[in-house]
């Protein structure tokens, strides 16, 4: 139910839709919900219709290098950060 | 997006995998508490990949599921009102009520409409003014903010065709519900992704602080998956529990406040019914006073029948995690995806039937 896919941004519409591009199919979805501007180009996740949130594909990045050094990824975080940050 | 797709690559997962192997320790059980992962984790076999110490568990993750008898039997008697087309997402359709699932409703000719979004519903209220399109609304807190922003727009729009019957619900008193029965032994939490990109990583703190037990915020990519796992056996093995985010390409600390901020103006919390837990105080999402023009319970007031159970079906247990779907006698007998006797076997989500599904090739 919480399924959410991600998409490229293709164009900005009026009423806060933009079209983009799921895997190839083209669709009309919201970004009344998306906290912050996407524009053409930006990858968002897609909940039933709504991009939920941008797609960060620095982080996606950063991510795979911490999954491949497994000995940081475990190592304690400083008081009220995220390991991940 | 080739960047997306690495979180699948198994040459990546191996040394994660070959990592939670080398791990020593005690026997530890693991639950997740999201349906996606329920079946993200049978799909890619994760399970019969884990070592003998860890087992793991599914909770309360699916909002189908979770949905009461009493809930889904009002659904159906919406949908038989006259004037009303009854809108819903299509994982509720073939779930049976205490008689008659909406999928069986709308083979006796009541208008049942699946829609991918509450922007189809919105567009059956405009096509149809002379109808009224309720939507059938459930989900957690990833799905409320759709329900949140169809309310808002109606409301832009004029739309007073357009109503909500809200049986959304909220994971968090959920999973407090579960642990404190203290049915079940929980010794780490793979922590909801897309539940928690909405309310933020940090709503899930509770578990390290108040239970002690250790979080690990997960995507759904095997990668994902095998990294929070193996986040959580650290934090076990180290006795530290914390809340790690291994979905920090998508989940915030703070979540999307935006969409949070929608539902809370749309929705206040009510005491809400879960299959297998009965009442949970403020587990639940209703309506506004300020939007009761919106709001089906109040428009649409029914009276109906006491809700029943079916005998054999033990959904309640295996979404408080105290059976397994193969403890149920009628698991692939007298109950399949094609005749389902409660929701685990028939949303997509359920436990019973990911293990329908690929239990069979796995290991």
């Amino acid at each position: 139910m919480c399924l959410a896919v991600p998409a490229k941004v293709l164009e900005l519409r009026d009423d806060d839709m933009a079209l983009v591009d799921i895997s190839g199919t083209q669709r009309e979805i919201s970004l009344m919900v998306l906290d912050g501007d996407a524009a053409p180009g930006d990858y968002v996740l897609i909940h039933v219709g709504y991009a939920i949130e941008k797609i960060d594909e620095e982080e996606a990045q950063r991510t795979l290098e911490l999954f491949a050094q497994m000995e940081e990824f475990n190592a304690p975080a400083p008081e009220g950060e995220d390991p991940f940050a | 997006m080739s960047l997306l797709a690495s979180f699948r690559d198994s040459a990546r997962a191996k040394p994660i995998l070959e990592r939670i192997r080398a791990r020593r320790g005690g026997p530890v059980s693991i639950m997740e508490f999201c349906g996606g992962h329920t079946v993200a984790i049978f799909r890619s076999g994760i399970r019969s990949v884990m070592p003998e110490r860890v087992r793991m568990l599914s909770g309360p993750g699916c909002p189908v599921c979770v949905t009461s008898n009493a809930d889904l039997d009002r659904a159906a008697a919406l949908a038989k009102l006259p004037g009303v087309i009854l809108a819903t997402y299509g994982d509720m359709l073939k779930v049976p009520g205490s008689h008659e699932s909406l999928a069986e409703v709308k083979a006796q000719g009541y208008p049942v409409e699946v829609v991918y979004s509450t922007l189809d519903a919105l567009k059956l209220a405009a096509a149809h003014p002379d109808r009224e399109i309720v939507f059938f609304g459930i989900g957690f807190e990833t799905t409320a903010p759709a329900a949140a922003a169809a309310v808002l727009q109606a409301e832009a729009k004029k739309l007073r065709n357009f109503s909500l019957c809200s049986v959304m619900k909220l994971t968090i008193p959920g999973a407090k519900a579960l642990l404190s029965m203290g049915e079940v032994n929980v010794d780490g939490v793979i922590g909801p992704g897309h539940v928690a990109s909405i309310i933020g990583a940090d709503a899930w703190r509770f578990l390290p602080e108040e239970y002690g037990i250790p979080v690990a915020i997960s995507g759904f990519e095997p990668l994902d998956l095998l990294a929070a796992t193996d986040a959580i056996l650290g934090m076990i093995d180290d006795g530290a529990p914390d809340l790690v985010n291994t979905y920090s390409r998508i989940v915030k600390p703070e979540g999307n406040r935006k969409a949070w901020g929608a539902v809370e103006r749309v929705f206040e919390l009510r005491g809400a019914s879960w299959r297998g837990f009965g009442d949970i105080p403020a587990s639940g999402l209703a309506l506004r006073e300020e939007f009761a023009a919106f709001d089906a319970d109040r428009r649409f007031p029914l009276d109906i029948p006491p809700s029943e159970e079916h005998p054999a079906c033990r959904c309640g247990e295996v979404l408080r995690g105290v059976a397994e779907p193969t403890d149920c006698t009628a698991f692939g007998a007298a109950c399949t995806p094609e005749h389902p006797l409660g929701p685990c076997m028939v949303s997509s989500e359920g436990s019973c039937a990911a293990y329908y599904h690929y239990k069979r090739q796995a290991v």
